[in-house]
């Protein structure tokens, strides 16, 4: 037969989502809303002409204006940080094969907290420099504290066995968080927002710092995804098929470890965005990671930048941080679809 | 045609944790045959396939391809020799048969796993040998049994490799899709030279598909060879405790076994029989 055809019997066999153009093309149109929205709304809400002033022209005298350009870097900041917990959220849950993993489930964004606020009020650390490592490092011990706990009895680490060891990990590290906050109101009046999570208070800065961790973390998960796409078939045949299933996963969980604890801080704990953003993309596009990835990224800019959006709507004059309006939201989402795995697994 | 291996074992002693199931194994795997292993449950038959195909580390002895301990060949360019389909593997939720079969071209892939013109060849060759090229893009949870079983072997052949082991390829499956399955493997092992190794449950089976008969009991061989010479009531009384007769299978000639049990025998043959299985 003509090469035409076997180029057709190809594209047949093309192991790229049916749907996956559109779901990019809708993607990047939501994009572009909430970063606009995000630019645009809040306390006071800014007119296209000083939207427009704000970001293309150097030297503006209108408040309008100025507005828009403070607003720039926490837009910035909230796209990154969704993209990060995204892909987080994704690699958590090809790593534990569990649909509901997210670093705040497994309670390692609340580790993570839990050490900069030590950092904070014990060590007197007040860099952002600083604190990342702080919490990298809370992050990664609360990682390995809620895998091994999850991984003791029977059968290994279960998806079930794994989100119980992490609610309950997360629920101790934040009541801990809470008493080494509460007596001492100047860490409670400067950082309170490491029990919520916000962007809020988002500089150029802090973006730098944070862009190296996206990057790698990223980068470490679009290097696996081929790997732990046959991870998900097993693991005797990822071992079978030459994968060093025991290194894969724990590069697949350095990576979301990087993504996760990095963005909590400089943002604080932020629920459900992960699991979230990754979920739907699963639902909509299947459980190949090749697209899961990259997609998860954009999903939980969208996601996150949109909930700051909300945030500030309701907030009124005030806001309501980030983290707040996640967890309002993503709260009943988890419970349904644990209802819905539950019904499947009967 | 594949090319042929030395692939064996080698006073294998293998198990989990504690506990030790494979006690002392040298076998040698019959190049482009195939080879079923048989016994009674837990006597070690799917141990003993996992062990060869590197997913049990044995705790002395070793298993050798060519010559070279498996241990010491590149985990990568073991797989593009030899695939194995374990008994359960999982099915990610929502993926479509290409997927499926797509991911067992990942021992042929770079790092960074872009997909060549081999890789979509070897796809559609291997769902067009087992037959599912029709249901490409259905989802995995929409198909009978006997379907998915075949696309799970297609994934395993997208791998490539000269040597493939199915672990109980046909259990839980009824008896028309058992045949379907082994027919489809005997097609792969004739045009191709695929050298099969398989633990099957049905006996009667093996004894048809199957070119060499490993018999294990307590995870030791007990014999070896061609079904015809090896499948004797003795071999069976001994693996399974069960009385039996060896008949010659109407269609294909090899041996068939009809168990025999303590109801509906006829009192002449019952009595024949344990006069035999006395004596000998």
């Amino acid at each position: 037969m003509s090469s035409l055809s076997d180029r057709q019997e190809h594209q047949k066999l093309s192991t790229i989502p049916k749907n996956f153009k559109v779901v990019l093309f809708i993607g990047l149109v939501l994009l572009g809303i909430s970063v606009v929205a995000s630019l645009a709304f809040g306390s006071r809400w800014v007119s296209v002409h000083e939207l427009m002033e704000g970001l293309f022209y150097q030297n503006t005298d209108s408040y309008g204006g100025n507005v828009v350009r403070k607003r720039v870097p926490r837009t910035v900041f909230s796209l990154f940080c969704g993209a990060a917990l995204g892909v987080s959220g994704a690699l958590m849950q090809a790593v534990t094969r569990n649909p509901i993993a997210d670093p705040s489930i497994l309670g390692v964004n609340m580790g993570a907290s839990l050490f900069v606020v030590c950092g904070i009020t014990f060590l007197q650390i007040t860099t952002a420099n600083q604190y990342i490592w702080l919490a990298l490092v809370g992050a990664m011990i609360t990682a390995v504290f809620v895998f091994s706990i999850g991984s003791m009895g029977r059968g290994g680490a279960t998806p079930l066995k794994l989100v119980l060891a992490g609610a309950a990990t997360s629920a101790a590290l934040s009541s801990l968080v809470t008493a080494i906050m509460l007596p001492r109101s100047y860490v409670m009046d400067q950082f309170r927002f490491w029990q919520v999570g916000s962007v809020g208070s988002a500089n150029w800065d802090g973006i730098m710092l944070f862009i190296p961790f996206l990057i790698v973390g990223i980068l470490i998960g679009f290097l696996t995804a081929p790997a732990l796409n046959a991870l998900a078939l097993g693991d005797e045949v990822a071992s079978v098929m030459g994968i060093r299933t025991g290194i894969l996963r724990l590069m697949a969980a350095v990576a979301a470890v990087l993504l996760c604890g990095a963005t909590t801080a400089l943002a604080g704990p932020i629920g459900f965005v992960g699991l979230l953003s990754a979920h739907v993309i699963r639902l909509i596009l299947g459980p190949n990671l090749r697209y899961i990835i990259p997609l998860s990224a954009l999903s939980g800019a969208i996601i996150l930048t949109i909930s700051d959006c909300i945030g500030r709507l309701l907030g009124g004059t005030g806001e309501l941080e980030v983290g707040v309006v996640t967890a309002f939201t993503g709260a009943p989402i988890l419970i349904l679809l644990a209802m819905k795995l539950r019904v499947r697994s009967l | 045609m594949k090319s042929a291996h030395v692939f064996e074992a080698e006073e294998t002693v293998a198990g989990y944790d504690n506990e030790t199931i494979i006690h002392g194994v040298n076998l040698s795997i019959p190049s482009n045959k195939i080879s079923v292993m048989i016994g009674a449950n837990a006597c070690g038959k799917s141990t003993l396939l996992k062990t060869m195909a590197r997913l049990i580390k044995p705790s002395s002895g070793q298993i050798t391809l060519d010559g070279q301990s498996i241990d010491k060949i590149p985990a990568k360019q073991l797989a593009r020799v030899l695939g194995m389909l374990p008994q359960s593997p999982i099915v990610p939720e929502g993926i479509t048969v290409s997927d499926l079969v797509g991911r067992g071209r990942f021992p042929h892939q770079s790092f960074f796993g872009g997909w060549s013109k081999k890789d979509y060849e070897a796809v559609a060759e291997a769902m067009d040998i087992m037959n599912v090229t029709a249901l490409s893009d259905n989802h995995i949870d929409e198909l009978s049994g006997g379907q998915r079983q075949r696309v799970w072997i297609a994934m395993a052949l997208a791998q490539q490799t000269d040597i493939l082991f199915l672990d109980e390829p046909t259990t839980f499956l009824d008896i028309t899709y058992q045949v379907e399955i082994l027919d489809l493997l005997t097609d792969l092992n004739q045009k191709y030279g695929t050298t099969i190794v398989m633990v099957l449950h049905d006996i009667n089976l093996s004894a048809r598909y199957a070119d060499h008969i490993f018999a294990l009991k307590q995870g030791q061989l007990l014999a070896e060879g061609e079904p015809s010479k090896v499948m004797t009531s003795a071999l069976i009384k001994e693996i399974f405790g069960l009385d039996c007769t060896v008949i010659k299978d109407p269609i294909s000639g090899s041996p068939s076994i009809v168990p025999i049990g303590r109801h509906h025998v006829y009192d002449d043959i019952f009595s024949l029989n344990k006069g035999k299985s006395v004596t000998s």
